[in-house]
């Protein structure tokens, strides 16, 4: 049985790190982050997403894929072979433990889109990785998409989170930027693809709560080309966040502001009028991308990420920081696992987003 | 004074640890274990740490003093004893409590105080040493919240909708209240003489836990929240 053909109604836990400075940190520390979490989640899923971790192919797009069988890979690959050059195929080293079975094969591409089918398409890059994503994950049987950023990747499985990493063996990897996402399936049973982060392209989401517009949010995001396979609300949140940032063209804030509207009232009573028409706008003008309901989620992606609670704070988030490096979890304790002394430690309001981006150059 | 080392063990082992000493006892290394002291009494635990969501719920007497910070949902619908946290919490502390104190040297996050509710000679109390999120005092239906906004600048001392649903006990504020909306079954006031009787009662104990001088705590002005009648929500329901 896969997500998507049974819904039955998420506590979760998310973590993060990043580094301002853009410097390399093993996965070890996100691992030790979601142990004393351990109990936020079921075993059902966990997951991580890294961020500079493929410098050596930093061109180039990291399609990581799972499969059913050797016959659907071959199809894929064949799919693959039409619309990109492939520089590197290979498996995702994992290791054998007990805590996790039924792995599915899982490969990683490094591609880059043939020049000559951009060309005849009229697509921009981002936009042709992107329906060709769409493409496999809906039309090819036993194939998934489940990473197509550059420089980035994500890795998760059914199991806890902690061990998760362990299998993807990601204390060999070395990223400036981790989220992670234990998880705890309350609408769907629990495979592989329905872990958390959800991706496209290098956008990436860990996602703790329960969105009760998840059909509003849905049917209005397929319309613009996006197409919603697992019933999860997760994935309907990467979309909304591809099409905002990317599409629209929204700053981070504003889309907080879209998907973490302030409510009528609060707008009304800003002091601001600048500030006040701005709400107004984004609300007017985006009212089914308001997302209800209780989230907290980390929003990675190329140089930087975005915590952001909904506006009721239905979900709890900490935030964190030493030196150059910024900490973010459902849990203090999960930062304290990562970092015993952290400092300056607080809670960011519902609706606030928090931004932290790798400084320039770096 | 015993001595419990919290590192690795599960919350289920550590409350087994706690309940299997005798006298005073402290908590180290802890680290997010959910339930610490649940449902006990006549203890004294001190915890060095970040312990996990619900410290204390049920708490039914014990004492408990925190060297930092707690996350969510601190004293969950306790009974009686004293939660004391030299640091801030997260949301929902005091969620549903029924007796007992909660004092928080710090700030508390969303939602502290909701459903808090009192009989007879049961009256909880919660004492905030600096802000408290939004929704606070949410469905409040008895017992005593104080908010002091200690050192809190341009903080706002309350954030959006605080006391909503609110049909009992009382909301205390330190300080200036000029911007703050509240919904309209409430009505603020300045604090009269046997209210300040009853602030200056508990801040005597806060000051005593965290070393602070009374009189300076006492010198800005106090504001009074209560609900308007003892049944604002009366007209939502069949009269039977």
């Amino acid at each position: 049985m896969k997500e998507g053909q049974v819904r039955i109604p998420s506590g979760c836990a998310i973590a993060a790190v990043i580094s301002r400075e853009g410097r390399r940190m093993s996965g070890e520390g996100i691992i030790r982050a979601m142990r004393p979490m351990h109990d936020r989640s079921n075993g059902l899923g966990g997951g991580f997403a890294a961020y500079g971790i493929y410098p050596q192919y930093r061109d180039f797009y990291a399609l990581h894929m799972f499969f059913d069988d050797r016959a659907t890979r071959k199809n894929c690959e064949a799919f693959l072979k039409d619309r990109f050059e492939i520089v590197k195929a290979e498996l995702i080293p994992t290791r054998k433990m007990p805590a996790i079975t039924d792995e599915p094969m899982i490969w990683r591409y490094f591609v880059a889109p043939l020049q000559s089918m951009l060309a005849s398409m009229q697509l921009d890059e981002r936009e042709y990785v992107m329906r060709s994503v769409m493409h496999i994950n809906t039309t090819l049987d036993g194939c998934y998409v489940f990473s197509s950023g550059k420089n980035m990747g994500t890795f998760k499985a059914v199991g806890f989170p902690e061990d998760v990493g362990e299998f993807y063996r990601l204390d060999e990897y070395e990223g400036y930027c981790w989220t992670a996402h234990g998880r705890y399936p309350t609408n769907t049973p629990g495979w592989w693809g329905g872990a958390h982060p959800f991706t496209l392209l290098d956008w990436s989401v860990v996602h703790n709560g329960e969105i009760s517009s998840y059909d509003a949010n849905r049917r209005f995001i397929e319309m613009f080309g996006y197409q919603c396979t697992l019933q999860t609300d997760t994935e309907v949140i990467t979309y909304i966040m591809d099409h905002l940032l990317r599409r629209q063209g929204l700053t981070l804030e504003e889309a907080a502001g879209v998907v973490a509207a302030p409510f009528w009232s609060t707008i009304e009573a800003m002091p601001d009028e600048a500030q006040r028409k701005r709400a107004a706008f984004l609300r007017t003008v985006f009212p089914s991308l308001l997302i209800t309901g209780p989230f907290s989620i980390v929003l990675g992606f190329d140089g930087g990420l975005m915590a952001l609670n909904d506006r009721l704070k239905l979900r709890s988030m900490v935030c964190a920081e030493r030196g150059d490096r910024v900490f973010i979890a459902s849990e203090e304790c999960a930062i304290r696992a990562m970092e015993p002394e952290a400092e300056h430690v607080w809670a960011p309001a519902g609706g606030q987003p928090v931004i932290v981006r790798v400084k320039e150059g770096a | 004074m015993t001595i419990i080392d919290a590192a690795d063990l599960g919350y289920q082992m550590l409350n087994e640890r706690i309940q299997n000493t005798t006298g005073p006892c402290t908590v180290t290394n802890c680290c997010g274990q959910r339930f610490l002291a649940a449902g006990m009494a006549g203890r004294e635990i001190t915890v060095r740490g970040v312990p996990g969501n619900a410290l204390g719920a049920f708490l039914n007497g014990a004492r408990i003093f925190v060297e930092g910070n707690a996350q969510d949902a601190v004293g969950d619908t306790m009974n009686d004893g004293v939660i004391a946290i030299a640091g801030s919490v997260g949301d929902a502390a005091g969620y549903a409590m029924r007796g007992g104190k909660i004092f928080i040297q710090g700030n508390a996050g969303y939602r502290a105080g909701i459903h808090m509710k009192a009989y007879q000679d049961k009256v909880p109390v919660m004492v905030i040493g600096g802000c408290a999120g939004s929704f606070l005092g949410e469905y409040q239906a008895g017992g005593i919240i104080l908010v002091l906004g200690i050192g809190r600048e341009d903080q706002p001392l309350l954030r959006y909708f605080p006391c909503t649903g609110m049909h009992g006990g009382a909301l205390y504020l330190r300080g200036s209240i000029d911007g703050l909306r509240f919904p309209p079954q409430v009505s603020a006031r300045r604090a009269q003489e046997n209210d300040l009787a009853l602030i200056r009662e508990h801040l005597a104990q806060f000051c005593e836990l965290f070393g602070y001088e009374i009189d300076i705590l006492l010198s800005e002005p106090f504001t009074v929240v209560t609900p308007d009648t003892s049944n604002p929500f009366r007209q939502l329901y069949v009269a039977n």
